[in-house]
């Protein structure tokens, strides 16, 4: 009796674990599937979504009316970005795909500059015309490597899962076609935009040298530290970890960083000449003593005493729960010099300065001829949107979408309940920018 | 004859209460500070109220000092034939007392309710509010007052009936009320931080705060990029970009200093030097990534282009 109320017992309950086991297996499946449809779903759009770009770029060569050349170029920015999108929600963070994706980012770059252009005005020129033929080459093979190895996913029934599963554990004895598929596109990228890509016209190399300004002479690790020391207030008591930055840095800095009991902080300076870059100063701030205002004074103080000593003109100040946030740009005579922006924060309890950035200000500081402006201010008012109020203007030596300094006229003007900054170009009155700025946002 | 005295103490004491109430809304104005743009709190509140009452103001009193609020004080500033400045100082709160009221109970009173409300002067304060939806709130502390006034009357026990009168006013306003609005960082919402105060909390939450500032500057650094998607939740969930991600560590609850290290990365602070990639040296299985040019090791993580 007993040996039989046991066995029963016992078989029940392998029944009821195989039962559970069965329907956690079937629900591990369905969601596995989930996610793999997911990556078909991106894998198959990336690859029909290139087929498109090529035949896109293929009818724009052949094309002649410009009144369709427009629309064209934008439907193939369109698809970059959409191709674009379809690479981000694959798994192919691991694996050297980058090349690729720039190109394609590229190819979006330089559709969209010549789709807003006036084609009658300024047709394609006998060098964009190439461009746009090797592009439409380069296109071409990358179209025919993914759709072999979309043929190949297909025939195999390949899943994106494995992918996964592989780059996970090491790629090293990963042999997946997948990834070796992908691997060949980024080969094939990787060749042509060495050789053949005129980059000068796809506006990606415009990168400047910037930290002209530095000065020559490196120092030593020991004034590093007696600067590093005097900035974040520390004496010798307390332990400051130095190191100097790798060779991926655009320029070599010394790092230090010191711990506290409620208090650590972090400052970069540079090894040439020695310039703070970064400053960070981590602890509680619990409650506002402070005015916002008696903190910006602060904070210019700090400035003056740490050598920015040009005049300085306040872009934006936050204040976020119990710190002070400012922004400032140099002022030299009435022009405010935009790209050398200084960041700086102002704890509020008792107006210590928590950190600061001068990064902008000393990649982008040099000597500046400041030339008068071609039209007056009354002839640039006339370019703003007639329906904004405007409230106030100064002069701005400011950056364009290409990366250029431009002398402009800036003017904060107001529409309905939102303010806006326009800046107009000094020289001949084009509007350069416009940006709504932000208002406060409510609580949720 | 006592009834004479009676009615003359009475009158007195009702009169004194009137007077002392009267005080109270007058005294605690403005706090010394100069109230200058993007400040918050409640100097900012009674700034936007009084510049609201006199039709300088259109926007929503939140105790946050905006755009908004800004051009309002200009022009007053400027119909005031003051220098403008666009900043709150001495003179120009001075000047803002004298021509307005400041109906500090019912102001106190709409945002602690959450309602939406307007302060103008000389319209009705009843139009000036969105009905309350349960009946505990204006309408009742309305009620409380007169009665208030008779039981003092009855009883010409001035202690009880300033205790009464708190009662009935739960919301009397003496402390410093939250600002309804935040400000925010010029492209970014709140939420937008909130996700990357996620993700930084999951990736790098032992890490020192330096070391939680460059994870978030390496997801703004990646947004910037144009190797990687253009948004911060698309950086964020790409699939295999972050361990935290993957197995749903970003889920857990952040705490203050990942938000402020996500905030301090918004508003420009990168410790990184404009890297693209970092990986734990002791983790690390792809072979790739070693490969990439390293700018510097920030706690556990190597940071690199």
């Amino acid at each position: 009796m007993y040996r039989w109320t046991l066995i029963t017992i016992l078989s029940i309950a392998i029944i009821g674990v195989s039962v559970w086991g069965y329907q956690e297996h079937q629900e591990k499946n369905a969601i596995l599937i989930q996610a793999e449809n997911n990556y078909q779903r991106s894998f198959h759009g990336l690859t029909y979504n290139l087929d498109l770009l090529h035949d896109k770029i293929g009818s724009t060569l052949a094309m002649n009316s410009r009144k369709q050349l427009s629309p064209q170029l934008a439907e193939i920015w369109r698809l970059t970005s959409m191709a674009h999108n379809d690479v981000g929600q694959l798994p192919l963070t691991l694996i050297p795909f980058n090349k690729t994706e720039e190109f394609l980012s590229e190819i979006g770059d330089f559709s969209y500059r010549t789709a807003i252009r006036d084609l009658d005005k300024e047709p394609l020129s006998e060098d964009e015309l190439a461009t746009l033929e090797s592009l439409y080459e380069m296109s071409g093979n990358i179209e025919s490597e993914l759709r072999k190895v979309q043929n190949m996913a297909l025939e195999e029934n390949l899943r994106w899962m494995d992918v996964q599963l592989a780059l996970v554990n090491n790629d090293e004895q990963a042999d997946n076609t997948i990834i070796d598929g992908f691997k060949t596109v980024e080969k094939t990228v990787e060749g042509y935009s060495e050789g053949k890509l005129n980059t000068s016209l796809m506006g990606t190399s415009s990168k400047k040298d910037g930290f002209t300004s530095l000065g020559k002479e490196k120092i030593t690790e020991e004034e590093a530290k007696r600067k590093m020391r005097k900035l974040l207030q520390i004496d010798e008591n307390t332990e400051l970890t130095v190191a100097s930055t790798g060779k991926g840095a655009n320029i070599p800095l010394f790092s230090g960083s010191f711990k506290e009991e409620n208090k650590t902080g972090y400052i970069d300076v540079t090894q040439q000449g020695g310039h703070p870059i970064t400053l960070m100063i981590n602890r509680e701030t619990s409650e506002s003593k402070i005015s916002l205002h008696e903190a910006m004074k602060k904070a210019k103080k700090y400035l003056k005493d740490i050598d920015y000593t040009t005049d300085l003109a306040m872009v934006e100040s936050n204040q976020y729960d119990h710190v002070g946030v400012f922004q400032f740009v140099p002022q030299i005579e009435d022009v405010w010099i935009y790209p050398d922006a200084i960041q700086i924060k102002v704890a509020l309890d008792n107006g210590e300065i928590l950190g600061f950035v001068a990064k902008d200000y000393l990649e982008n500081n040099h000597k500046r001829e400041i030339t008068t402006p071609e039209i007056t201010e009354k002839e640039a008012r006339e370019s703003v949107n007639s329906n904004l109020k405007i409230e106030e203007h100064h002069l701005a030596i400011t950056e364009n979408d290409l990366g250029e300094e431009l002398l402009t006229y800036v003017f904060l003007g107001t529409l309905n309940q939102d303010t806006y900054k326009i800046f107009i170009d000094a020289s001949n009155g084009d509007e350069v920018r416009v940006d709504k700025l932000k208002q406060a946002e409510i609580k949720y | 004859m006592v009834k004479k005295i009676s009615i003359c103490i009475l009158t007195f004491v009702i009169c004194s209460v009137f007077f002392m109430n009267a005080e109270e809304n007058k005294v605690k104005a403005f706090s010394d500070q100069v109230i200058q743009q993007g400040a918050t709190g409640d100097d900012v509140i009674e700034l936007q109220a009084r510049l609201q009452f006199l039709g300088f103001y259109n926007g929503d009193i939140d105790g946050v000092f905006g755009w908004g609020t800004y051009w309002a004080l200009r022009n007053f500033q400027y119909e005031f034939g003051m220098e403008i400045d666009g900043m709150a100082g001495q003179s120009t709160k001075q000047k803002l007392e004298k021509a307005s009221e400041f109906d500090k109970n019912y102001v106190h009173q709409q945002i602690q309710q959450g309602k939406d409300f307007t302060h103008y002067g000389g319209v009705d304060k009843q139009k000036q509010t969105e009905p309350s939806q349960n009946k505990t709130g204006q309408s009742e502390s309305d009620k409380a007052s007169p009665k208030n006034n008779k039981q003092g009357q009855q009883e010409a026990d001035q202690q009880q009936q300033q205790n009464q009168k708190n009662q009935g006013q739960p919301t009397a306003t003496e402390e410093d009320l939250e600002p309804t609005a935040v400000n925010v960082p010029q492209g970014f919402s709140q939420n937008d931080i909130q996700i990357m105060a996620n993700a930084v909390y999951g990736e790098a939450r032992g890490e020192p705060f330096e070391g939680q500032v460059a994870v978030a500057s390496v997801i703004l650094n990646r947004v910037e990029s144009s190797t990687f998607p253009n948004t911060v939740s698309g950086v964020i969930f790409e699939p295999r970009a972050f361990t935290a991600v993957a197995d749903g560590q970003i889920w857990l609850t952040p705490n203050e200093s990942a938000k402020r290290a996500v905030l301090d990365a918004i508003n420009g602070w990168d410790p990184t030097g404009e890297a693209l990639y970092y990986f734990n040296p002791d983790t690390a299985t792809s072979s790739w990534i070693w490969s990439r040019p390293q700018i510097k090791r920030i706690g556990k993580h190597i940071f690199c282009m």
